[in-house]
């Protein structure tokens, strides 16, 4: 299949693909960070993240018609008010869902991810009904189109490179939190031995709803990034979430790193592979062989043996 | 003596066993010996390796390195399921009993008939069953308990009714991780009473902290530290090692 | 010690019957309302419509086996769902698609979606299918086959729980994308459609709406029969025991996988069952039936019903459909609120759904209502499926005197012992 290309346009497209993957590579990451924390720390399902991903990106489209409205002259800059806001909305939201639910079913990992469904399902008719059926994206600022060309054949999409920079400042933030701060110590104690961590003065139940605040709050910044690049709709959220968890799981679930590793193996192998078979062809083998791999080496790719 | 008799005469015999969680070698190199008919006592401070070493013979735990040797069989190439039909049979340290059912249900998933998928399918509850079963529960003292769900047992009769799942096995081998933890010391002694009925046609290994049950039972005492044996023999001599009671009495 | 001898003797006897404490009784009312009942009171399209909601029961049925009792939550039953559906269709397919009707195409005699996708010869995969026996075969083999693979590659090497659930639900993704990206093997989106006969027999008159319900019912009776036998075999009490304690069932000398992986195969082949079912009642068969959402309603079918009732399960599907389409018809928007809610309010509120709600409130309502008319009548009669053949025990509990002791019925169907 590679005999009708010169060595050059090869290249080319290795790089082209290569870039869509680092694309896709920070969207998984995003939402995967976000799981990450909630699943490979709580040990929750959380099958309406995809939803809490939607509802960050539904806010920046909002946010960014009200920009376009009243602050035509801040509109430039509308998309760091509208992470935030989309950070605090789906937090938020998040921590309602923790005390309304979740909080009870924390001995039930199945449980909660059959109420977390529903909860999305839930979700979605709520986008549908506010938002309409109709996918919707919003108006990127002038400085992040277009694209920076490379050579003459590779061009690099800003928006692209934005969505990166802002993946990498997002996972280095969690990765200091969780590992750097007292608060993800705390954290991290719960996870291992909740009487423990109770005894020692620990507020575990605060914990868990900030942690798990937390993970759904990442999700929004998510779906703000994604409006960066493509469009929303009301079931968007459902499309990724399996992607995702396979991601979580295949770095192992605990481990932030293994995350990220994972993301990038998944989406580079895709994305070039899109460009020689067809769309679901790509997606097909690539998840076939993560499932493959997770079935010889179920504990994920990094995951430490330990004395139980 | 030990060294003389061909392995055949041990029914146990564990080898060079090592194995390492990342490096940390839980177990190092250890060695020993268990006669026929022999009742061993595990001994050594928290951490000193004991439940693995348990682990590791009846198969929870794959060994990294060595042999675990019973009736000439090797043990760590096998599932656990295959090392229980030959004649393991193990207790756990916190009583491992299924609490949604009856204490009779307990004991007959126990019997050791119809372990394939087709055997369960088409097992009977027949007068063999039925009768192993009653005898069984007598010997555990929960024979006017039979139909009691297990989980409202308390603490001791559920380490009976572990000790009874074993016995209806009538495996060679009993393993028996700290059997009167937790007991009041009237339970204690009953225990002590039970095991030494128990015992008696079969080999034993008990892990145990209480060191006056330990002289009621023990035949030999093996001391574990860090992973790798510290002393053995009879208790007498195991209590008057120097290094012994270094490890004991140093911290 | 003769106390206890007679306990022991009552325990011989229950494990002899199959359907203990009246479960006869929950059998025979079931059999009545979906054999007697429905077909005497609705139209042959309801009918028909609850037909197709009773074969989401197989697969619900075969829920409370996998993750009632033996804790395996499988999000990808509507693959084996689909897989037995999609042979079905395969089979009446090719035979609608002889080469008189399909002869205005550039390829005549094969699917007409194949034609549509310039493929001008039968893949070699659909060959077989032109024969029933072997379809029928296929119906079962097929997804079984395929369950077992998932089934041991995964419980060798003990994956369990969330990892299970995640992998399955990864699998009917994969599957769905396949089927839709292959349209010209497959039909794609649309499915396999526009299916007439079945040797000859037109399927989609009413009396053979009529005929198929009654072959589905009868399936779902055979279904429920062996999911019971298992259910109160050692097997049942093996996968309660394994769902808490499962390293105490390995020492005591079991394999634990291969019980899961049973369990899971026997799952697998009801939910086909179902799926052929659904294809031959509803004339057709597309992905909208394997993937991640309809696979996970499949699992509320069976949490509504009771996770713990085969029974329950039945009821938990045909409620759960019926409210669907009522819902859709109405209320199309609210449809997704109130299935949202069904989920988080069954988790939340009523972990063992109807059959909890029933054991806990209607059944001691009965019981007492019971025990009234009987002090009011000097002589009660006998409950209906109640025939003793042996005196009762002298001394009885009133839980005992109130559940029929279904005797008769039960050396037809326990097997002789090994």
């Amino acid at each position: 299949m590679f005999s009708d290309y010169t060595s050059a346009e090869l290249l080319s497209i290795f790089a082209m693909q290569g870039f869509a993957g680092l694309i896709l590579f920070s969207v998984f990451v995003l939402m995967a960070l976000g799981l990450a924390i909630i699943f490979g720390q709580m040990g929750v399902i959380n099958m309406a993240h995809g939803e809490f991903m939607i509802l960050g990106a539904y806010v920046t489209y909002l946010i960014s018609n009200l920009f376009a409205t009243y602050l035509p002259s801040l509109f430039g800059i509308y998309f760091f008010i509208a992470m935030i806001i989309s950070f605090v909305a789906a937090g938020a939201l998040g921590a309602l869902v923790e005390w309304s639910f979740i909080r009870f079913l924390y001995q039930r990992p199945l449980d909660t991810l059959l109420a977390t469904w529903g909860l999305s399902l839930i979700l979605q008719q709520v986008y549908r009904s506010v938002f309409g059926a109709r996918e919707v994206g919003v108006t990127l600022p002038d400085w992040l189109m277009g694209s920076i060309p490379l050579t003459e054949t590779i061009e690099l999409p800003i928006n692209g490179m934005f969505v990166m920079g802002l993946t990498l400042t997002i996972a280095v933030a969690v990765y200091l939190l969780m590992y750097k701060s007292r608060w993800g110590c705390q954290v991290r104690a719960v996870v291992q031995n909740r009487p423990m961590a109770a005894a020692v003065g620990i507020n575990t139940a605060r914990i868990d709803r900030i942690t798990f605040a937390l993970g759904c709050g990442i999700a929004g910044v998510a779906g703000s990034a994604f409006t960066m690049i493509g469009s929303t709709g009301p079931t968007a959220g459902q499309l990724y979430i399996v992607d995702t968890f396979l991601v979580v799981v295949f770095g192992g679930a605990a481990s932030l790193l293994g995350t990220i590793a994972s993301a990038f193996t998944i989406s580079q192998a895709q994305s070039t592979m899109e460009f020689f078979l067809s769309g679901s062809m790509a997606k097909v083998l690539t998840l076939l062989t993560v499932v493959i791999i997770l079935m010889i080496r179920p504990q994920g790719l990094f995951a430490m043996k330990v004395r139980k | 003596m030990s060294d003389k008799n061909s392995v055949k005469d041990f029914v146990l015999s564990v080898e060079g066993l090592t194995v390492s969680f990342d490096g940390f070698k839980a177990v190092n190199d250890l060695s020993f010996y268990v006669e026929e008919g022999e009742i061993r006592v595990i001994i050594g401070p928290n951490g000193a390796g004991k439940t693995t070493v348990l682990d590791l013979i009846c198969g929870k735990t794959k060994s990294t390195e060595g042999s675990i040797k019973f009736r000439g069989k090797e043990l760590t190439k096998m599932t656990e399921h295959a090392i229980v039909h030959s004649g393991v049979g193990r207790k756990f340290q916190n009583p491992s009993i299924y609490e949604d059912l009856t204490v009779f249900e307990n004991l007959e998933l126990s019997f050791p008939r119809g372990r394939s998928v087709a055997g369960a399918l088409f097992f009977r509850r027949d007068k063999e069953v039925l009768e192993a079963v009653e005898e069984v529960a007598e010997t555990i003292f929960l024979h006017d308990q039979l139909h009691t769900t297990a989980g409202l047992l308390s603490h001791g009769q559920k380490q009976w009714l572990e000790i009874g799942m074993l016995l209806i096995q009538k495996p060679d081998l009993l393993m028996l991780d700290e059997p009167v933890a937790g007991m009041s010391v009237a339970e204690r002694k009953r225990t002590a009473e039970l095991l030494n009925r128990i015992t008696k046609g079969r080999s034993v290994i008990v892990i145990e902290h209480d060191m006056q049950f330990v002289e009621d039972i023990a035949h030999r005492v093996t001391v574990m530290h860090q992973g790798k044996t510290l002393s053995e023999g009879s208790m007498e001599r195991v209590k008057n090692d120097p290094k012994v009671i270094e490890v004991y009495l140093g911290h | 010690m003769s106390l206890n001898t007679r306990s022991l003797k009552t325990s011989m006897h229950s494990i002899k019957t199959v359907f203990p404490k009246g479960d006869l009784f929950y059998l025979a009312v079931l059999a009545l309302f979906l054999g007697v009942l429905l077909p005497m009171t609705l139209d042959i399209f309801r009918l028909n419509m609850v037909g197709k909601y009773l074969t989401y029961a197989f697969v619900a049925v075969g829920l409370v086996l996998c993750w009632g009792y033996g804790g395996i939550l499988s999000l990808g039953q509507g693959v084996f769902f689909g897989l037995g559906g999609y042979c079905m269709a395969m089979f009446l397919k090719l035979e609608s698609s002889d080469p008189e009707s399909t002869k205005i195409q550039s390829t005549p005699g094969i699917p007409d979606f194949m034609d549509w996708n310039q493929i001008t010869e039968l893949p070699w995969f659909w060959e077989p299918f032109y024969s029933l026996p072997f379809t029928i075969i296929a119906i079962i083999a097929v997804p079984t086959i395929f369950a077992y693979i998932i089934a041991v590659a995964m419980f060798k090497r003990r994956v369990g729980g969330v990892y299970f659930a995640i992998i399955t639900q990864a699998i009917a993704s994969i599957l769905t994308i396949l089927i839709i990206g292959q349209q010209g093997y497959t039909g794609g989106v649309n499915g396999i459609t526009d299916l007439r006969t079945l040797l000859g027999w037109d399927i989609r008159t009413d009396s053979a709406k009529y005929v198929l319900y009654y072959v589905n019912f009868v399936c779902l009776m055979a279904c429920l029969l062996i999911a019971q036998f298992v259910r109160k075999s050692k097997l049942g009490r093996l996968l309660v025991a394994m769902r808490g304690r499962e390293d105490r069932v390995r020492f005591s000398g079991y394999d634990v996988s291969s019980f899961k992986i049973f369990v899971f195969c026997l799952g697998a082949a009801f939910s086909a069952i179902g799926g052929a079912m659904f294809t031959l009642q509803v004339g057709f068969m597309s992905p909208s039936f394997v993937g991640i959402v309809p696979s996970i309603e499949m699992v509320i079918f069976c949490a509504v019903g009771g996770r713990l009732s085969i029974f329950g399960a039945v009821y938990g599907a045909l409620l759960v459909n019926w409210a669907k389409t009522t819902f859709s018809e109405s209320f199309p928007e609210l449809w997704l609120f109130a299935m949202g809610a069904l989920f988080i309010g069954v988790v939340m509120a009523f972990p063992s759904g109807l059959a909890g709600i029933y054991k806990s409130h209607v059944e001691p309502f009965i019981l007492r209502s019971w025990q009234k008319l009987k002090q009011a009548k000097p002589q009660p009669p006998e409950p209906p499926t109640s025939v003793p053949e042996k005196a009762p025990p002298p001394k009885t509990t009133p839980q005992n005197a109130a559940q029929p002791h279904p005797i008769v019925l039960t050396g037809s169907i326990s097997p002789v012992g090994k």
